[in-house]
Formats: C-alpha cells, structure tokens, sequence
C-alpha cells in the first residue's frame, strides 16, 4: 500500500492543506481509501472523523471506488427544461448502469450532478473534466468513445 | 435602456491566452494609476461609484474594502468568488473564458487598496477546464511585473453549492467542510485564518479596473439611484437565444428576455437562481436592479407549458440536497417542502399543507443561518402567491 505522504513533502503538510491533499490524492487513486483518510489523519494530527468530515461532504470527491471515467449529467432545472431525462436515459443504455452505480469493467461511474454553468448550452454533462454542450440522446455513443 | 458592455468590454475582442493583446486595449493602466494613488483615493473611488457586489447580496463594495483597509493586522487577504454554483447562472463562467485579465487586474487593485499580498481564486470544481487558463494568466501577469505586491493562488473547489456563500467559501479554503458560520465577526475584520479579508464576486472585481480608469463620476451616471453601472446577465431555459446579455441596471426584465433572448409566452421567469423571485408573465416590465429584483443575475424562463409546481418542487430537492446541515430550519425545512410538494406535483396535496408551507417559510427566513435557509422559501412563497389556483386544483379530493 502506498503511503499518502508519497510524492509530496510531509513535512510541510498542514490542516489547511487538508481538502488540497484530498483532491490530490483523489485524483491519484480515484477515491478515499478508509486506509487513504487515516493516514491522513494522522500525518495531519486530525481525527479520522475530521478528515472524513470533509472527504464526505464534497460531492467530487468519492469515498468509494469510482471507474476511470466519471460522467455527471446536469439534473437542474435549465438542463432539465431542454429534456436532461433523455441523456441521462440514453446514458443509462449506452453503458447499462444507473446513476450511483459503476460499470463492472470499472470504465465509467455514472452520476448526476447539480448546475454545471453550461445552461445556456443545455443539456450539458461532464465527463472528468470535459464540459460535453449542446446534446442529443443521438451524440451519447460518440461522445463516450473517447473514453477508455 | 441598451445593452452595454463594460464588463464585457473585452470579451471576444481580446486574446485570453495573450496579455499583450490586453495591454494594447488599456489594460493594467488602471493597476498602475491605483499604485500611484494613496489607498485612501482608491477605495473613495469605489466608494463613490456606487459599485455593489454583483455576487447577490449587493454590498457595497467600496465600504468592504474600507472596513478591511482600516482593520487591524499586516496580514490580510483578497478572496475572488468564482464558486458560481447558482442554478442558472454561467456569467463568470464566459467572462473568466473571455478576459481573465481584466479580473486579475481588478484582484491587483483590491489587493493594493487593503493592504494585501495574497489573494485566492476560489474556482468551482466543474469550472477545473479552465484552470489552465486562468494559471496562464496570472503567469504572464506576474512576468510583466504587474503582480509585485500580490501573489495569486487558485484554489479549487470539490463541489458544493454553499461553498458560494463566503463563510463557507473561507471554510473550505482553510481545508475544512464548507459550513456556514457565525456572524459577526464579519470577515473585513476578522476573516480568512482570522485575519481581515474581502470576499467579492468575479463580475464585482470586473468593474474595478473601468471605475479606476474612468472614474466614479462616469459610472454611476448609469443605472439607478441605488444600483450603479451595469449587470451580466445568464439567460436560459425557454428563450430562443439563450446567453450572457450585460444591460445598464434598471433595464426591465420584459427588454432581457423578450427583446434581447427572445422568449416567447412567458408563464414566469425566476430571477436570480434557486432561491431567486419567481415573476410572473405579466410582470414583465418590473425594473431589474437592486431595488427590485436582481440576484446574482440567473434568468431562467418557463413558457406556458411548464408546470410551475414541478419546477419548484425540483428546485427545493436541490436546495434540500445543498443545505450544509449546520443549522435546523434549513436543513429541516428545506426537506420539509419537498415532502409536501412532491405531494402536490402529483396531485396529491392537501388542505392544510398551504399553511404549513408558509409556516414553515416564516420559520427559515426569520432562523437560518445564511441565505440558502433564509432564501429558500422564496419559490414556494412566489408561487404560490402567482400561481395559488395551480395548488388548489391539485389538493386531493379522496
């Protein structure tokens, strides 16, 4: 298992740096490990239950395994005006998960999320950190090629 | 009133990626006239603009960075709000696109007028795209030697609607859960670790740069008696041209989306997000501005076919999954309302839960500890008062 201090100066890491060094290490693995928050923990002089606190409030950041690639369908009201039910449909079909949920082979986790900022290209959806505008239940499978 | 572009001066004139195409349309010259004035003349510039947050809550911003240029301590801080999670809204979105400059400016002159050496960008995590961008821009600010006095850092959000509100927003910054928090202390004296800070929105700091160059005199001959200058707007929803339109405040709401984004058989707008004033069709020639309704600027149109009760009952399960949880009749509340509206948005509403709703919106306004509690009833009160014939029709006859 690898330590979280890995790759970073420890020694240098404070409590303030607590959500950068999740985000960090979020983007190193994928997710917060129960191993992953502990250790954190500890080399910040935290509680377990602080550290939790904040890697469970954050909606991009998972405290359970996520696939390669993350989709998020925008589920509010201005994407949901200009039909979000028939992406996050087709999405369900094109890769045969629901939202919460990540495909067997761990390519994808599927969510939904709220507002994205692209409402005035709606529906929208992100995939990592790809702003995907503008589309159809038809531009889905296209769309989800590029991600491996 | 016209569309008119002052903060928008640049976008899609300028190279985002390039200073040196900022610099030849006037950029930085207000950063340099700033540090050549005393502290005291700049921020009695703003002051006498008239200039107020843009972010919402519409505090004046020269009296901010006043109360934090007087607090006491040598170290201070300038936060740049770009956590724009407001349903609706993407104004900050295509302005940092567009002119990441002019904001790194107006974070510069703000930084100056209080006595800051350090500022943050508090970038909302779906906005990480531009992340790239926006360190690019500070990188070739810095080599020009525009940012000696000033160190700007970008802090990321990781995805939380409250982290909007400033408390919040300094709560996750110091690494925490965006909770809310008590006030006072407010932040211009006792802020960021404690220490006096400013909080202002992306489209505020935009307006510092015209006020310095132009003058205070210039730019509140526009707008109204209490709402100077001009307002992005992001309009969306049932509109033939959604978008960003900067109009003069005052400019009425009929002139956005009618004439500008072409909306056609308006049943509502929303005015300023989730928790912003639902105005009905007919209502359509009310002002736009601080007086009356503004917000942080998010229009949202609903035509004729929508279902109002729908619409609003979504709009409180965001607002119930948002809450922070730090407080009770927010957190309560807020899921409270979508039990009942759920019920009404499937025609099974009762008698009594009209009273409730309100009962319960009289509680979160007057005891919540920020604006997400005291702002969410504002849909369910709007609606029903436009609307009331839409909720009697579905109380079930059983």
């Amino acid at each position: 298992m690898s330590k979280i201090g890995e790759g970073t100066k420890p020694q240098s890491q404070e409590k303030r740096d607590l959500l950068v060094l999740l985000e960090r290490a979020q983007s190193r693995s994928g997710y917060l490990s129960q191993e992953t928050v502990a250790e954190l923990a500890e080399s910040l002089g935290l509680s377990i239950s602080e550290v939790y606190g904040v890697a469970s409030f954050y909606s991009f950041l998972s405290i359970k395994p996520q696939g390669r690639n993350v989709i998020r369908i925008c589920k509010s009201i201005p994407c949901y005006l200009k039909d979000s039910q028939t992406i996050i449909e087709g999405v369900r079909k094109a890769i045969g998960i629901k939202p919460g949920e990540t495909t067997a082979d761990g390519r994808f986790s599927f969510e939904l999320t709220n507002c994205i900022g692209a409402c005035d290209r709606a529906p929208a959806m992100m995939i990592n950190d790809d702003v995907h505008v503008d589309l159809t239940p038809k531009k889905i499978s296209q769309i989800l090629k590029a991600y491996k | 009133m016209p569309e008119k572009r002052v903060v928008l001066a640049n976008c899609g004139v300028i190279d985002p990626k390039d200073i040196a195409s900022y610099i030849d349309r006037d950029g930085f010259k207000a950063l340099k006239k700033a540090l050549r004035l005393p502290v005291e003349q700049v921020i009695g510039e703003i002051k006498a603009s008239g200039l107020r947050g843009r972010g919402g809550a519409g505090f004046p911003c020269g009296l901010k960075w006043d109360l934090a240029s007087k607090a006491k301590g040598d170290e201070k801080y300038v936060i740049c709000n770009a956590d724009e999670g407001e349903v609706g809204t993407f104004k900050d979105r295509y302005i940092l696109e567009n002119d990441p400059f002019s904001l790194i400016e107006g974070i510069a002159i703000a930084g100056h007028a209080i006595g800051a050496r350090k500022a943050y960008i508090y970038l909302r995590a779906e906005y990480r795209f531009l992340l790239d961008l926006l360190e690019k821009a500070i990188a070739q600010s810095k080599k020009r030697g525009f940012l000696k006095h000033l160190d700007i850092e970008i802090r990321q959000g990781a995805g939380a609607y409250v982290c909007g509100e400033e408390s919040a927003l300094m709560d996750s910054i110091e690494g925490k859960r965006g909770e809310v928090r008590y006030r006072p202390p407010f932040p211009p004296t006792s802020g960021l670790w404690g220490k006096p800070t400013i909080i202002n929105n992306v489209e505020t700091l935009m307006n510092v740069s015209r006020i310095v160059l132009k003058g205070a005199e210039w730019f509140e001959q526009m707008g109204t008696e209490k709402s100077k200058g001009t307002k992005v707007f992001s309009v969306s929803g049932d509109v033939g041209k959604p978008g960003v339109y900067e109009l003069v405040l005052g400019s009425s709401l009929r002139e956005l989306v009618e004439e500008l984004a072409r909306a056609e058989k308006v049943q509502a707008v929303q005015v300023g997000g989730a928790t912003g004033r639902i105005i009905p069709g007919d209502m359509l020639d009310t002002p736009l501005s601080f007086e009356t309704i503004l917000g942080a600027g998010a229009i949202t149109v609903f035509d004729k076919s929508r279902d109002m009760i729908d619409i609003v009952y979504r709009t409180m399960e965001f607002l119930a999954e948002e809450s922070c949880g730090k407080c009770a009749p927010c957190r309560e509340g807020t899921e409270a309302m979508v039990e009942i509206l759920e019920r009404f948005s499937k025609g099974e509403g009762l008698e009594k839960d009209i009273a409730v709703l309100e009962e319960l919106a009289d509680t979160m306004m007057l005891a919540s500890m920020c604006g997400l509690g005291q702002a969410a009833p504002i849909p369910v009160m709007d609606s029903l008062q436009h609307f009331r014939g839409v909720y009697d029709n579905r109380i079930s006859q059983s």
